[in-house]
């Protein structure tokens, strides 16, 4: 019998989440207040949640790695959040925006919850206005939609470019409200550790207090893990600098299944890399590409003179420039999904057409756009990412076009959970980019906020009740239990040894190498021998690693420390990436593999083999994880290949 | 680029703590200012000396994590510009830059650079959000919002709670942060119900953990990376004293 139960209920797609809602299990007000809960995030997912849970009358302690919980990386959200609302009446409906998503994510993701989840987006649109985030207006007072990231509706609500930092705020004001009543306990500055397991199920955590470097220990009756993607073992990532993946990889290891761990996103439109010192790259919203074109030189000399600075972009007349996504993707043009924009730009400079001084770039024009709208539109669509964009390179987008690179942007892949988002482990919940489950290989724009607020707002709420309602005899488990004491010393060795290494090579150093080798032979484009030299690589760094790292000695906070535990665990997580990509032999949205594509060059699935989830699961350091497989069943889509011609 | 660097040491928030001189050669004009500072604590982490703390976290300007004093400066003197933004090209090859600490009472010191801001958190759970619970709220076009005014909500949303207005005040008032929130619901139908306790439960928490008055100098408007204006003091303060005639608290 398979491991793997995604719990999805029986009857018409429609219907599966009413008729879960019409028959989960109730807990009595009086029995929620003598039930906590532990929730690892305040982004949106864990924002939202704790606060709903926190709503509801449960006993919530929740805890963020930064000094507040407003400044969870979901805050760095620009373009939008999408929802089947049609009140453009441009012909959209919950079921478009399902089919969309499951296609969109090349046939990899689960249908009953994608379905759920377009279901759920119109009662988030409502609740953050009914919150008071200042979503744009159009003049009669209702509220503005606009196309994005190859959506051919437009279903995407936004806040100027800083859609995420304004959901975000509310979520935030919703869990300060709830902070106020006494329902929340609000923990800044910690970082966990561990989860705590008794007998069988999710009863705690261990958490770092990063001002005084103690641990400390916390017991509840669930475990929610609302911690983010993890982005940042590339390195250089859009991600935030605390954002890691260590949360899920302990959850991991303790008996949490990682699921298709090799689907990350690379965003089209980055800033390009422009030095070693780099910590982080940026992102611009991937509206850009809604008025922007992209081009190329069609002449490799024009590119060759470009890089040297011989010549400027303004020099190149119309007829010379190769706008090569509306030549190769007519029906979709600029508006392509994001793997396949970022791998065109990738080829594009790969066969010598790039530019900027790198030879990593190309262009994002505006100029037509400008002619076409004037530039005070452009500047009302765009005047904050142009304004970013001249901050970081020094140059004004509205006479110059930009230049932009791919860069990792996103993880599908996370914890596996089932339709409940309980992982493997019982009473252990994932939510937002932690789990895997609603984006397939490849995720939409403006769907990520729409999955961190439906998992947290709508889904837990229910489910964590569900899981609770035969909970309310047992006692939540005292800190001084055995467990707690026995994974309290796990961790504090871990943290000993990584002390009593004393070598030479910074933390810095050792993750930038790794980022290096995760994008050469894991990144965009992967190919079998690059991804077994990847895997030996990484294992040869991570020996490194623990033979010479060097982690400064420091009573309470030691940012080192904190990045070293990281980075650990990234090097850990780096080769299940690769392993995953490896045993994947077929192309799929962010997963490319060389050796599986059309004649064309575009992402060849292999549905009669591969139309399954890969859920991993941990059995020790010095053995092979075991690969456990959900077959994907498609019901209600029609599985094809992806075309935006 | 080459820099002489005086940064505020501080090892934590009982010790005392002082300026200590760096040198930092070879410095990319293209870094921020906080690459500029990665590039500063892997030299000491080489030489086995203690890396400078700071806050950061998005390293694009919006998560407002980051807050440098540079050079007398919060965000140093460029305007709508957050720490992590700044480039050193914007500074003079040779200069000497003096890097502190956010000094406000309300901000205690934790560690060199990083302060603790959660009294900001304690003012937002005051009061600065709409009741609402999740679900069973109306349709979103139910509520029509007059563009103008949704625009004026967005500028004063916009705030991403640094604590630059604060660090700049002489007498470390909180008025800009408070106001940009205040503001924001004031401005939008959502906001209305509770406008009334909102507006005094936010100032009486603010006066209660320790910040300022506002003299008026709008050296906040000056400072802030997102240019939040003043005109939103004002309308807090007529929103105050509106709602102090009108129904003061009850506990006052």
């Amino acid at each position: 019998m398979n491991v793997l139960d995604s719990k999805i209920p029986l009857g018409d797609i429609r219907e599966k989440w009413n008729s879960y809602k019409a028959g989960q299990q109730l807990v009595n007000p009086a029995n929620k207040r003598k039930l906590d809960i532990i929730v690892i995030g305040t982004g949106l997912a864990g924002a939202s949640a704790a606060a709903s849970l926190g709503e509801m009358g449960f006993n919530v302690k929740v805890f963020c790695i930064q000094d507040s919980p407003r400044r969870a990386h979901s805050i760095a959200a620009q373009g939008g959040i999408n929802a089947a609302k049609n009140y453009p009446n441009d012909g959209d409906s919950i079921w478009r925006l399902f089919y969309d998503t499951v296609k969109g994510g090349d046939y990899r993701a689960r249908e009953a919850n994608v379905y759920r989840l377009a279901e759920l987006s119109n009662n988030i649109i409502d609740q953050c206005v009914a919150q008071g985030v200042p979503f744009a207006r159009e003049y009669s007072g209702m509220l503005a939609n606009r196309s994005f990231g190859g959506a051919q509706v437009s279903r995407t609500f936004y806040a100027r470019g800083q859609t995420g930092q304004q959901l975000l705020l509310g979520a935030y004001g919703a869990l300060s409200k709830e902070v106020a009543r006494g329902t929340v306990q609000m923990f800044t500055r910690r970082e966990m550790m561990d989860i705590v397991i008794v007998d069988g199920r999710a009863r705690g955590v261990i958490v770092r207090n990063l001002v005084t470097g103690a641990l400390e220990r916390y017991s509840a009756h669930a475990v929610v893990l609302a911690s983010g993607g993890y982005g940042n073992v590339f390195f250089l990532s859009t991600n935030a600098m605390s954002s890691n993946g260590s949360a899920i990889w302990h959850a991991y290891k303790k008996g949490a299944f990682m699921a298709n761990p090799c689907f990350t996103q690379i965003h089209p439109t980055c800033i390009p890399v422009h030095g070693d010192y780099q910590s982080k790259l940026t992102l611009m919203s991937e509206s850009l590409r809604n008025d922007g074109r992209i081009w190329t030189p069609k002449d490799k000399d024009v590119a060759e003179r470009l890089r040297k600075g011989l010549m400027k972009a303004s020099d190149i007349a119309e007829e010379d420039r190769d706008y090569y996504l509306e030549r190769r993707y007519p029906a979709f043009g600029n508006l392509v999904p994001r793997d396949v924009a970022s791998r065109a730009a990738k080829e594009r400079c790969d066969d010598g057409f790039g530019v900027n001084n790198t030879g990593r770039a190309v262009f994002l024009d505006f100029k037509e756009a400008i002619q076409r709208l004037g530039k005070h539109t452009v500047e009302a669509r765009y005047g904050n990412l142009f304004e970013m964009y001249e901050r970081i390179v020094d140059e004004n987008p509205y006479d110059t076009p930009m230049m932009i690179y791919p860069a990792v942007h996103y993880t599908m892949g996370g914890l596996w959970v089932d339709y409940e988002l309980q992982t493997t482990v019982k009473g252990l919940f994932a939510a937002g980019e932690a789990n895997f489950s609603d984006h397939g290989a490849n995720r939409l724009g403006a769907s990520a906020l729409m999955q961190g607020l439906s998992d947290g707002y709508f889904i837990l709420p229910y489910t964590l009740q569900n899981y609770l309602a035969d909970q309310i005899r047992e006692p939540v488990v005292p800190v001084s239990d055995n467990a707690f004491v026995e994974t309290e010393k796990e961790v504090q060795k871990r943290i000993d040894t990584l002390l009593n290494v004393n070598g030479k090579t910074t933390v810095d150093t050792i993750h930038k190498h790794l980022g290096n080798i995760m994008w050469e032979y894991v990144g965009m484009a992967r190919e079998k021998q690059g991804l077994m030299k990847a895997v030996d690589m990484i294992r040869d760094l991570r020996a490194e690693f623990w033979h010479d790292v060097r982690v400064p000695r420091r009573d309470g906070m030691n940012n080192e420390l904190e990045k070293a535990l990281r980075v650990a665990d990234f090097l850990e997580m780096g080769e299940l990436i690769a392993r995953d990509a490896l045993m994947r032999e077929e192309s799929c949205g962010g997963h490319f593999r060389i050796e599986y594509q059309t004649a064309d060059g575009e992402a060849l699935r292999n549905d009669k083999d591969f139309s399954f989830v890969a859920a991993y699961e941990y059995k020790g350091n010095d053995n092979a994880p075991v690969l456990h497989k959900e077959e994907l069943e498609f019901e209600n889509v029609e599985v094809k290949q992806r075309n935006y011609k | 680029m080459n820099f002489k660097l005086k940064i505020w040491r501080q090892a934590d928030a009982k010790s005392k703590g002082k300026f200590v001189d760096y040198e930092l050669n070879d410095v990319p004009a293209e870094a921020s200012f906080l690459e500029m500072l990665d590039i500063l604590n892997e030299t000491l982490v080489r030489k086995g000396e203690d890396p400078v703390s700071f806050d950061h976290d998005c390293r694009e300007g919006i998560c407002g994590a980051c807050g440098l004093y540079i050079n007398g400066h919060p965000h140093g003197n460029f305007k709508n510009t957050t720490t992590c933004q700044l480039h050193m090209r914007k500074f003079r090859d040779g200069e000497t830059i003096t890097v502190e600490p956010w000094r406000a009472k309300p901000f205690p010191v934790i560690k060199d650079l990083m302060v603790d801001r959660s009294a900001l958190d304690a003012i937002i759970q005051a009061g600065g959000f709409v009741s609402c619970h999740t679900g069973g709220v109306p349709d979103a076009n139910s509520i029509l919002v007059n563009k103008k005014d949704a625009d004026l909500a967005m500028d004063a949303a916009s705030c991403i709670g640094c604590g630059a207005c604060v660090a700049t005040c002489k007498n470390a008032s909180a008025m800009l942060f408070v106001s940009a929130k205040v503001s924001q619901f004031a401005l939008l139908p959502q906001g209305q119900v509770e406008a009334r306790e909102r507006v005094q439960k936010m100032v009486r928490k603010m006066d209660e953990l320790g910040f300022g008055n506002c003299s008026n100098t709008y050296a906040c408007q000056a400072e802030c990376p997102k240019s939040i204006s003043v005109t939103n003091i004002a309308r807090m303060n007529r929103q105050y004293l509106s709602a102090r005639l009108a129904d003061p608290l009850q506990e006052d």
